[in-house]
């Protein structure tokens, strides 16, 4: 256990070390300006720019910014749609793969173009090389990118006065992709490959097992670079059908420390970037303080779950509950794991959720439901949790006599509107996907198991999917025509939604004055409004899902 | 008296008991989400209880009726808080009605004339009308007085008794429509028409009947109906949920629809929802009794968010007037002589300083009145121009007759009389007049026959406790600016004197107005009170303007409210009331929320024990079956309305306090008082339905 605490110390501190020199720097690279990667790479960037005909000095009014970001996704979830229905038909598909149904397609496309990488199949029995590369790892990108640039909005309206306009897309996009997430892709990828990650474009290769010499196919392909990006973009689409519990996508405990530290280092670094862009380091230290403990809160009680309540496991190993997980991480890192991927809105895991002890899967399950805000998406999470501070704000605001405000923005009804629609959309699909999954006739044939665990199943496949998580509690049949429609509606809209609706808030916070702050002013900085921040968080997220959690791991808990 | 008091309550409660029926009609429900889910459910069940007389049902005939009864007392409850709240209101647009009455007026066809009239209704007044009033009529309308002056009673619209003075030109010349002349007679040009008078803007205010919701209203009804649609979902979905959960674990049943409308209810923020427009309404009255009259509620709002708050210095900071404090004589000159001749000057001077002038020289040296005929005195009255008073008279020195002249008033005023008649202006007196100036107080210098005796020390008195006051305000991170026409120096001593912030001295009404906006493009609210025409830009600008009754029609107009007691510390009480208001509405909402906990921890356990029996182990509130549970948090949840509506028209408790503090204190009262408490109540109501027999 001590080895466990020291594990989970030094990577809590590897993070929060990491992330203050990396926010810092995404700030300049947010606010335009050159930093010491600029030497190389502003040329690319003038050559990009010049290619798509972009003017990257372009101030974009809200409006425009989203429809920039809605025409961008739509054509990125075309070309990947078309690009999977006729994979069959294109090159660099050694092992003959078909095309994919039109179904699985359609939540595929929706699924990556949503940085959700619910993923309804395995990777390498049927995506080509073609697919994997310029269809997934491309939205593995440009995705984690736009949620990005969509916080730029957020902070630049905090940060602006009485301005029309919120930036440009197209240059926070390329700015995003070019100066952030291919510089740290490359850095993980060298690492990963130095640990043995597969980078090959050679067909699968044939062997003969240590155990009886039958014949093996061990699939290869282009592994490291997605693998990469996956974990840094908060994306978790695996390349292969068991992610990160497969020796050749996370084969040491240096690569599996190397991809944890991935799942959370950006969404950490970015509340750097906002205290430094509203120009209060307290503020982004606020935020990160309440991601901080809810984080830490989750991960002592899976990992106390797993270690500790799994009796019935108590004759099998010594450590703990091992169903389901790698010998290499044990009951400590995938645990640790555990808390990162449903923490961030990442999805990749490193052993079975579905194996988990029903607490242990039930801390999961309730850190997405908070609608990924711990940390979160890149981008995105920031952008729920802020909507969750002005929530804060504004009840906490009229407490002491104030219209509330928040940096100096009065919150009026169109901000609560907006507002209210980031904080809605995810628990209102989430329950309304698992109720219409329930109503099938044929539910009870897609699970694996019955019973409140059954239950548990369903509820966590849509949970995952609308909080553009993408983590399969396995188990779910998720290949069938009505979960990948239902699914990949669910998972557009869970993405959407929240993304024009942070746009408009921040047209509209930009257009205000800013309010002075005085002694009469709600501090949002100071250790009661974090404590009033997480009491919000967790009252929201358990009024909505203290009932369906009742049935599924909570009665689990309490009949095993 | 006291008689009277509780029988005009009664007839209020009455009143409002009625109404709490009327607005049972689907027109009203509908300005109300939250009730309105409340509403539906009241006649969803009522409706299934009838089908279950059929034989259609999913919870027995009794059960479903219980249920549907306490809907419908849950909507009428949150009826009641509104309607009781309006009574009040009400009440006092009757009393304001009565001074409304249609009376005859004298309309004039030129204001030279006043003889040469014709009867007219007083709704049949058009604008610019001239109409004559004479003692004991009823002025007609509003309008400005053109010729003549007169006092008023305006205490049909005040409440307060005593006459004021309405005259032609300079600020006092506004008179309001239904208040009555006591003495001498009136021109008034007519200033508004039937309909628009300030009396009908004023019953139409205090009646509700114009108010609108306000910006923070509509943002916090936006959160209302957002997290009351998340319960709506969660309980929606509850029947699939349970349907397929006990089919999967092969027990109990889906829950009834009874139960998750019961469910809903309980769990939707109803106890916000059904006092938040009461919140509204009781603080727009407080206002009112306040004898402020707000043009609309965001006034009163925004009266919460104000940070600076301009403050007229005579009247608010100090008492209205300066006193004489002490005599200072040149060199050559005794103190006796210099007072001989202030008190000589001043005898005449029915001003506060000239009479607090006669009074010190009576304190320090005994002087009295004396024989004015014998002195053949001539007094001369101050003039804004001379900006001296004083007084000629004869004396007779070594059996001769003299003619002496004493001239009091401003330095500098003086100095130049004394010059310009060839006299000396010593140096010293230079010295006193700035040691004067610099403690705050205001310097008058005297001359006896072209020769300076010195100078008379008027203090400027700071009223007791006001640096208290400001202290407080300035915790809750409010500044005050105190606005005067002293010169620099004597403002600095008194704004030190006071605490004060800030201080603008040598005020003009631009300076007023440049020094708002300064404030404003810093991002402060600010707050002002004026009276007069030059006040009405800086009036206009700023974020919350009271403009005093007494004042003109134009500093009215200009302002968002009218303080009907024209007093200048009345903005304090305004900045109290808004933030009041403010916190009211927080503290409520926290409340309805953290109670959802409690409901949540007292229904599901029982919710679910036919699916899943091991969920017994969480129902550690031990209530006695599921029924009891559902019946104990819904009848909770109608009578917490009930129980909360004083706090509602009341307001929260108020202190100032910073904002860290204030949260802190809202937080543990409202917050954990609102997480603990329903553990409470609907543990014992659980005990009480049990004891009845209930299972």
């Amino acid at each position: 256990m001590s080895f466990i605490i020291l594990q989970d110390a030094f990577f809590i501190a590897v993070l929060a070390a990491l992330s203050v020199p990396l926010g810092l720097y995404i700030y300049k690279v947010m606010d335009g300006r050159r930093v010491f990667l600029s030497r190389v790479l502003a040329p690319v960037e003038k050559a990009v720019y010049r290619v798509c005909s972009v003017r990257p000095g372009e101030e974009m009014r809200p409006r425009k910014y989203a429809l920039s970001v809605v025409a961008f996704s739509a054509a990125g979830f075309l070309f990947l749609f078309l690009l999977q229905l006729l994979q069959g038909f294109l090159p660099l598909n050694p092992e003959g793969l078909k095309s994919v149904s039109w179904h699985l397609a359609f939540n595929t496309a929706a699924s990556f173009v949503s940085n959700t990488n619910w993923q309804a199949y395995a990777g390498e029995s049927t995506m080509t090389y073609l697919t994997q590369a310029l269809g997934l790892t491309v939205q593995n990108f440009v995705s984690a990118a736009t949620g990005i640039a969509v916080l730029f909005v957020l902070i630049r309206g905090f940060a602006m006065k009485q301005a029309e306009t919120v930036g440009s897309f197209w240059a926070d996009l390329t700015r995003v992709t070019l100066y952030v997430l291919i510089p740290l892709s490359i850095v993980s990828s060298v690492l990963l490959i130095s640990q043995g990650v597969v980078q090959t474009l050679s067909p699968y290769h044939a062997a003969a097992s240590l155990q009886d010499g039958a014949r093996l196919t061990v699939p290869l392909g282009p592994a490291a670079s997605q693998i990469a990006i996956k974990q840094l973009g908060t994306n978790g689409g695996g390349f292969f059908g068991a992610n990160s519990a497969f020796p050749l996508e996370n084969p040491t405990p240096f690569s599996n420390f190397i991809e944890t530290l991935s799942l959370l280092i950006i969404p950490a670094a970015l509340c750097v970037t906002f205290g430094k862009a509203v120009k209060d380091g307290r503020q982004g230290r606020s935020v990160y303080a309440v991601m901080l403990i809810l984080f830490i809160a989750s991960l002592i009680v899976i990992t106390v779950s797993e270690r500790f309540l799994a009796p019935h496991f108590g004759s099998v190993a010594a450590f703990g509950n091992m169903e389901g997980k790698e010998v290499m991480n044990g009951v400590g890192a995938s645990s640790l794991w555990g808390a990162s991927t449903t923490a961030a809105s990442n999805g990749a895991v490193n052993a079975t959720p579905d194996s988990f002890t029903p607490l242990g899967g039930m801390v999961m399950m309730f850190l997405m439901q908070l609608g990924e805000i711990v940390f979160g998406g890149v981008g995105s999470g920031l952008y729920g949790m802020i909507a969750f501070v002005m929530l804060t704000v504004f009840i906490a605001g009229l407490m002491v006599g104030r219209t509330p405000e928040y940096l100096g923005k009065k919150i009026e009804p169109f901000d609560m509107k907006m507002v209210c629609l980031l904080i809605l959309a995810p628990p209102l699909l989430t329950l309304i996907g698992a109720a219409a999954a329930a109503l099938m006739p044929g539910a009870q044939n897609w699970l694996n198991n019955t019973g409140a665990h059954g239950f548990s199943e369903i509820l966590y496949a849509f949970t995952s999917m609308a909080n553009n998580n993408g983590s399969a509690f396995a188990g779910f049949d998720a290949n069938t025509a009505f979960t990948n429609i239902t699914g990949g509606v669910v998972m557009l809209l869970v993405r959407f939604i929240p993304i024009l609706a942070t746009i408009f808030l921040a047209g509209n916070l930009a257009r205000k004055k800013t309010v002075a702050a005085g002694e009469g002013t709600l501090s949002t900085s100071n250790a009661t409004f974090v404590g009033l921040l997480l009491g919000v968080i967790l009252i929201i997220g358990a009024l909505s899902f203290l009932p369906s959690l009742a049935l599924g791991p909570i009665a689990d808990f309490l009949t095993h | 008296m006291k008689k009277a008091k509780t029988s005009q309550k009664n007839t209020q409660i009455n009143d409002a008991l009625k109404q709490s029926f009327a607005k049972l009609s689907p027109k009203a429900q509908v300005k109300n989400p939250v009730m309105l889910v409340v509403y539906i459910g009241a006649i969803l069940t009522t409706a299934m209880y009838i089908c279950s007389l059929a034989g259609i049902k999913d919870e027995s005939p009794a059960y479903t009726l219980v249920i549907a009864l306490i809907l419908w007392f849950t909507a009428l409850f949150a009826n009641f808080a509104e309607a009781i709240a309006e009574s009040r209101g009400r009440a006092q647009a009757n009393s304001l009605r009565g001074a409304r009455k249609d009376v005859k007026a004298k309309k004039l066809k030129s204001a030279a004339d006043a003889g040469n009239y014709t009867e007219v209704l007083s709704s049949a007044l058009k604008k610019d009308d001239l109409v004559y009033v004479a003692a004991g009529e009823q002025i007609p309308m509003d309008g400005e007085v053109v010729e003549g002056a007169a006092s008023v009673d305006e205490s049909a619209i005040t409440g307060e008794s005593a006459p004021v003075i309405r005259e032609s030109g300079g600020d006092r010349s506004a008179v309001t429509g239904g208040t009555v002349l006591v003495s001498d007679w009136l021109i008034i040009r007519i200033t508004a028409e039937a309909g628009e008078s300030f009396l009908d803007k004023m019953i139409a205010m205090v009646e509700g009947a114009s108010r609108k919701k306000t910006p923070n209203e509509i943002a916090l009804q936006i959160l209302l109906v957002t997290l009351t649609i998340i319960f709506l979902v969660v309980t929606a979905t509850l029947l699939p949920f349970t349907a397929f959960s006990s089919r999967l674990a092969g027990s109990g049943a889906a829950i009834s629809v009874t139960n998750i409308v019961a469910l809903l209810v309980c769990l939707a923020p109803t106890t916000i929802g059904a006092l938040l427009s009461s919140i509204g309404i009781a603080g727009m009255s407080r206002l009112n009794r306040a004898n402020v009259l707000a043009m609309s509620g965001r006034a009163i709002e925004a009266a919460g968010d104000v940070d600076v708050l301009l403050l007229d210095k005579t009247g608010t900071i100090t008492l209205g007037n300066r006193q004489a404090s002490e005599f200072i004589p040149v060199t050559g000159v005794s103190e006796e002589d210099l007072a001989d001749a202030a008190q000589l000057s001043s005898i005449a001077d029915e001003t506060a300083e000239g009479r607090s002038i006669a009074v010190l020289a009576k304190q320090r040296f005994g002087i009295r009145g004396r024989d004015m005929e014998n002195l053949n005195a001539r007094f001369i009255e101050f003039t804004a121009k001379t900006r001296m008073s004083g007084i000629d008279y004869t004396s007779v020195h070594d059996g001769e007759q003299r003619v002496n002249e004493i001239r009091k008033g401003a330095a500098d005023a003086v100095k130049n009389y004394v010059l310009q008649k060839g006299g000396l202006y010593p140096d010293e007196c230079d010295a006193a007049v700035r040691r004067v100036a610099g403690l705050g107080g205001t310097p008058l210098v005297v001359e006896k026959n072209d020769r300076v005796l010195g100078v008379i020390y008027l203090k400027d008195i700071v009223k007791n406790g006001v640096k208290e006051r400001f202290e407080d305000l300035r915790k809750m991170g409010i500044r005050t600016v105190m606005i005067t026409g002293d010169n620099p120096m004597t403002a600095a001593a008194i704004a030190a004197e006071a605490g004060v912030d800030d201080f603008l001295a040598e005020a003009t009404p631009e300076g007023k107005l440049t020094l708002i906006r300064d404030y404003q493009a810093k991002g402060h609210l600010v707050a002002m009170t004026g009276d007069g025409t030059n006040d009405a830009p800086a009036l206009a600008q700023a974020d919350v303007a009271v403009a005093m009754n007494s004042g003109t029609q134009a500093a009215k107009e200009a302002g968002n409210m009218v303080d009907l007691d024209s007093s200048p510390t009345k903005l304090i009480d305004i900045v109290r009331i808004g933030k009041q208001l403010l916190m009211t509405r927080g503290a409520l909402t926290t409340f309805s929320v953290t109670n959802d906990v409690a409901k949540y921890f007292a229904i599901i356990p029982v919710l679910f024990f036919g699916i899943f029996p091991q969920l017994a182990a969480l129902n550690f509130m031990r209530l006695g079956s599921a029924k009891s549970a559902i019946l104990s948090a819904i009848i909770y949840n109608a009578l917490i309305i009930v129980a909360l509506i004083p706090l509602a028209l009341r307001g929260v408790k108020y202190r100032e306090l910073p904002a860290g503090k204030m949260l802190s204190r809202n937080l543990t009262v409202y917050g954990l008082g609102g997480l603990v408490s329903p553990f409470i109540a609907i543990k014992a109501i659980d005990l009480i339905l049990t004891l009845c027999g209930v299972k």
